[in-house]
């Protein structure tokens, strides 16, 4: 299957978010929009050229914004609040616990510039934690796509969805090659079958790991690829049906182990399933500036990471 | 439309409820409750338009409230229950397990009346003005009002929410500090002082008015003025001066009735001080819902 994908050039998942908001905006009129002084970096602006009455420039005052979203969800809104990441979760994790996961409102928080792949303006910036942040937050959906196009498709469907979202996604350029495969909030995409071990990739690392897959495939191992792009809840049966054929494991993701999506598949796999695991992230650092690749290089979440990976899980299987 | 005669009666009433509501559970925070239930007894049985019998969460074509300072939960149970949001009995159920009625305000176990948790501090003024920012788009011209205390105001949050609103024109809403000077541990000035605080609302955009809380009839013209100072381009507070404790003899001038529960022979004094107007609710160790 790989072998058949199309790369249509290469997009950041904010254009898709941006993109995406736009097309919310049109079909859902209950849709709002809030940010916190971060406009042209998440890609809001043709939003707020179109709907300029329904657009709420926070400023600087992320916390503001949080509970001004969880107000605007109680007169019947969908609240789109767009920052980075680490502004999205660390810094409000008080306001979202409390006035939007605990009080069930309808707020999607969109938080881009997530992970290393921010870049150049370094740790400070490159929140590594917030998948765990908020995957822990009961009924929160909590959602990682992996490039531009499932990006825009995940930004539209999650207005149909009723309850808080965390929409994570990036700054870089990136390759685009899911414009023809289907989205579903919750449902694992498969893009290879194979069946000598299973890799489970989300957001900007499922790039990485076709690039994987396709070297290993040159060495004559057979990988299922899985792109789990809904983090929470975890498709489960998608997962125990692609390990009970591979009997192993590995997965990779921009984000800290500990808290990650490999945490989740984990901790299924030991409860249903349990079988030999690698895990490709980032192990209890913090990051740094650089450029993109030269960091997930650096943090080990690069493309040959995820083939030696393979190599160990498969030793152990 | 009640008379002030009758507004005090129920305010005395929803006194009685506070002491027994935190009596009964052995915690809670009756000070700063009975500071404010002359203004919660204003606002639940003259100020607020609404829909006492169905609540909706949206509120639309209704005043909403918003209460901030979550932890005075006690006087909002009472006046919700007495307004008819739910049944009176039900307020024997505070604070204890499977109850709509927790320890702070919450929508989880759907309780009528509360629509967003509340009791982290610092957060309600924004949520009430992301509800007011809504009616705003709606078209909807009520008023939304929020409640906050004075320590609260140390939050960081408040004063971002402060700019928003000033610099929004967000003029559909009332927000009220309860401006008792007192906060857990002791005095505003002995753990942060607010310095000049009607200077600092003035100094952030916001039209400033004042009333006695603990005087039912300034908290009417208090509430009315607030009211008459609405879609004027600027949000309003009103700083509201209450006694903690008012009118216990021995819960005022004392930081001590934050959040400490009366035991059985402080509640029989306290309750010997408060006539009982319109009848206490019936206390039972294990509530029955009606129906049930």
């Amino acid at each position: 299957m790989l072998d058949q994908l199309v790369v249509n050039g290469k997009k950041a998942t904010r254009d898709g978010f941006g993109d995406g908001l736009l097309e919310v905006g049109r079909q859902y009129p209950q849709a709002v929009a809030l940010c916190a002084d971060l406009v042209g970096s998440l890609k809001m602006d043709a939003f707020i050229k179109e709907f300029p009455d329904r657009f709420f420039q926070a400023g600087i005052s992320e916390a503001n914004m949080m509970s001004m979203a969880a107000g605007l969800a109680i007169g019947g809104k969908i609240p789109y609040t767009g920052t980075f990441a680490n502004f999205s979760t660390g810094r409000v994790y008080d306001q979202i616990r409390q006035c939007i996961a605990y009080s069930e409102k309808n707020v999607k928080v969109c938080a881009s510039h997530a992970g290393v792949t921010l870049g150049e303006d370094g740790a400070t910036h490159q929140i590594l934690e917030d998948i765990g942040m908020m995957k822990m937050l009961p009924g929160f959906t909590v959602i990682n796509p992996c490039d531009y196009a499932q990006t825009k498709a995940a930004t539209i469907a999650i207005a149909e969805h009723q309850g808080p979202v965390y929409l994570r996604f990036g700054r870089p350029s990136w390759p685009v090659f899911t414009e023809n495969m289907p989205f579903e909030i919750g449902k694992a995409l498969l893009l290879q079958k194979g069946t000598d071990v299973s890799i489970f990739a989300t957001g900007h690392l499922v790039w990485k790991a076709v690039e994987a897959a396709r070297e290993l495939a040159a060495h004559g191992i057979s990988v299922e690829l899985v792109n789990i792009h809904t983090i929470k809840p975890l498709d489960e049966e998608a997962i125990l049906d692609s390990v009970q054929k591979t009997r192993c494991v590995v997965t990779a993701e921009e984000h800290q182990i500990a808290g990650g999506l490999g945490e989740s598949i984990a901790q299924l796999l030991a409860r249903r399933m349990p079988l030999p695991m690698e895990f490709v992230g980032v192990h209890d650092q913090f990051g740094e500036s650089g450029t993109p690749e030269a960091l997930l290089e650096k943090y080990g979440m690069g493309a040959s990471h995820i083939v030696e990976a393979v190599h160990r899980v498969l030793a152990r299987k | 439309m009640a008379d002030l005669v009758q507004l005090k009666r129920i305010a005395t009433q929803v006194r009685r409820d506070i002491l027994r509501q935190t009596h009964y559970a052995a915690s809670g925070h009756p000070g700063g409750s009975l500071g404010c239930a002359d203004f919660f007894t204003a606002l639940y049985f003259e100020i607020l338009r609404k829909n006492d019998a169905h609540f909706s969460m949206e509120g639309k074509g209704e005043d909403l409230f918003f209460l901030s300072n979550g932890h005075i939960s006690p006087v909002w149970y009472s006046v919700l229950a007495r307004s008819g949001y739910f049944p009176l009995g039900e307020l024997a159920t505070f604070r204890k397990l499977n109850s709509r009625l927790q320890g702070h305000p919450a929508t989880h176990e759907g309780l009528p009346g509360i629509r967003v948790a509340s009791g982290s501090l610092g957060q309600g003024l924004s949520v009430a003005i992301g509800a007011a920012l809504a009616k705003r788009l709606d078209g909807d011209d009520h008023l939304v009002y929020c409640l906050t205390g004075d320590g609260e105001l140390q939050e960081g949050q408040i004063w971002e929410a402060a700019l928003f609103a000033a610099h929004k024109k967000v003029d559909n809403l009332i927000l009220t500090v309860d401006w008792n000077g007192v906060q857990i541990d002791g005095r505003n000035d002995d753990v942060i002082s607010l310095g000049d605080l009607p200077a600092k609302w003035t100094a952030f955009g916001w039209d400033v008015l004042h009333m006695h809380g603990n005087d039912m009839q300034d908290v009417l013209r208090g509430l009315a003025a607030a009211k008459a100072r609405t879609g004027k381009g600027k949000p309003v507070v009103v700083l509201m001066k209450t006694e903690m404790g008012y009118p216990i003899d021995f819960m005022m001038g004392t930081h001590k009735w934050h959040g400490v529960a009366p035991n059985a022979e402080q509640l029989e004094n306290a309750l010997s001080q408060l006539e009982e107007t319109l009848g206490d609710y019936p206390y039972v160790e294990k509530y029955q819902p009606e129906g049930a």
